[in-house]
């Protein structure tokens, strides 16, 4: 069962304009770089992209906003990324910022074959407008739909012919709930190895998950912000 | 009146041995720089770790390694990592003791606005409604008033709120106070800072009983 491909353009063959999209990440830690400057470069367009953040401004997601090829952005956290804030409060961009931990269940409820579950986070909110509430335990709770996506997009660290895949640090973050909810789930990888070199007691991601792999050619990781403490 | 480090610091007070705390962004990091000798406690951050040491040395940064600051941090000895629905499950499984979260307000029953001013600026929740609605034990730390000189301790959010009566004690750079069900208890008064300029400061409903001590940093 040979998943792999040759690189980017030949993993995202068949996406088309206007479909939904997952990309794994953290701000720019554990993104899919490659791919990300692959669909630029394909151009398409009116694109639902779900991920936690957006990039920055020149890099990540935020360039695929630079050229404005998402009609709707499924996130928690604009933060400092001036041109999604700016296109959320124009109107140009549709955006529903969802709690970062429903996001991270609704990806995997949408991998696990779970259509909807009950959470308290948001109840009281304006996230909460138009969505069943129940009460558990004494204590109210809402309900969050799953999310499945056309193409979902993860990056990991090592990952072999079969798919199986290990993230490092803190890179893994959404990666491997994306993994499990997308049609076709694309990985790039720092490090393509031959089956049986992974330990299967360390697999994050087990292959069953993956469709088509690839070792990026470079990977920038560029560091949104440097913190370092004086050596002493 | 405290800065931000000694606020920080103030908070780091509420640290018991044996905790897994979640700091969230801006002055909360810094509580991590103040836990008081001979208690070990253990940093969450909801990005993928548990076990969160301090900023690397200069040279030393790992792109594939920060917080949900997104700043590079450390591992310690004894981390593990993790994906988003694990970090979730341990916030929301109530595994995580003590949540510190900046607030733009709060109110005297206890709700917290922190993602967005309408029209203005949207900063998103992330994960900061997942854990002001699961959180038992949520510090806020903030200044007493805005930019504005307007207070930021309210009658009721004028902002769209991030969570519901979740929120039991704000430290501020004039005072402590807890959320009770009359309003805000004020427990401790900071160095140098009346009573009177704290009953000035507070839009919401203060309570005040007896002498009010002042901090001890």
């Amino acid at each position: 069962m040979n998943k792999v491909v040759s690189g980017p353009q030949a993993a995202l063959k068949g996406i088309e304009d206007g479909m939904t999209l997952m990309l794994g990440g953290f701000g720019l830690c554990g993104i899919p770089e490659n791919t990300i400057a692959e669909l630029v470069k394909l151009g398409v367009k009116n694109l639902t992209c779900i991920s936690n953040n957006a990039g920055v401004d020149d890099f990540g997601l935020g360039l695929l906003l630079q050229k404005r090829q998402i009609r709707k952005m499924i996130s928690s956290y604009v933060g400092e990324n001036a041109l999604f804030e700016q296109l959320m409060l124009s109107g140009e961009m549709e955006v529903e910022l969802i709690p970062q931990g429903s996001l991270a269940e609704r990806c995997r409820a949408g991998g696990a074959g779970i259509p909807a579950f009950f959470t308290p986070a948001g109840y009281g909110t304006e996230v909460a407008e138009g969505k069943e509430v129940r009460v558990f335990n004494g204590k109210p709770h809402i309900l969050e739909s799953a999310l499945t996506a056309d193409y979902a997009i993860v990056k990991a660290w090592k990952g072999d012919h079969l798919g199986n895949l290990i993230y490092k640090g803190t890179a893994r973050n959404f990666n491997p709930m994306m993994a499990m909810a997308g049609k076709i789930t694309i990985a790039e990888v720092e490090e393509l190895v031959e089956p049986g070199e992974l330990d299967p007691n360390f697999i994050h991601t087990p292959g069953i998950f993956v469709n088509r792999i690839f070792q990026g050619e470079k990977f920038e990781k560029r560091i949104e912000q440097r913190t370092v403490r004086a050596r002493s | 009146m405290l800065n931000k480090n000694q606020i920080a610091q103030r908070i780091a007070q509420e640290l018991k041995d044996g905790y897994y705390v979640n700091l969230g962004i801006g002055i909360p990091t810094l509580v991590a720089n103040y836990i008081p000798e001979g208690i070990e406690v253990e940093f969450q951050s909801e990005n993928g770790i548990l076990g969160m040491g301090p900023f690397p040395f200069d040279g030393d940064e790992d792109a594939d390694l920060i917080n949900a600051g997104k700043q590079t941090i450390t591992a310690r000895a004894g981390a593990a990592f993790f994906d988003s629905a694990t970090s979730f499950a341990m916030i929301r499984g109530q595994h995580v003791q003590l949540t510190v979260l900046g607030a733009m307000e709060v109110s005297e029953t206890g709700d917290i606005a922190n993602w967005k001013i309408p029209g203005k600026m949207v900063k998103g929740m992330g994960g900061a409604m997942d854990l002001v609605a699961s959180a038992e034990n949520i510090i806020v730390a903030m200044m007493h008033a805005n930019r504005e000189g307007e207070s930021k301790l309210l009658t009721k959010c004028s902002l769209p709120i991030t969570g519901v009566g979740c929120v039991k004690r704000v430290v501020t750079d004039m005072a402590v106070l807890d959320i009770t069900p009359d309003g805000f208890k004020l427990i401790e008064r900071a160095p140098g800072v009346s009573v009177e300029e704290i009953k000035n400061a507070t839009e919401g409903r203060l309570v005040i009983e007896g002498e009010i001590p002042e901090m001890r940093l």
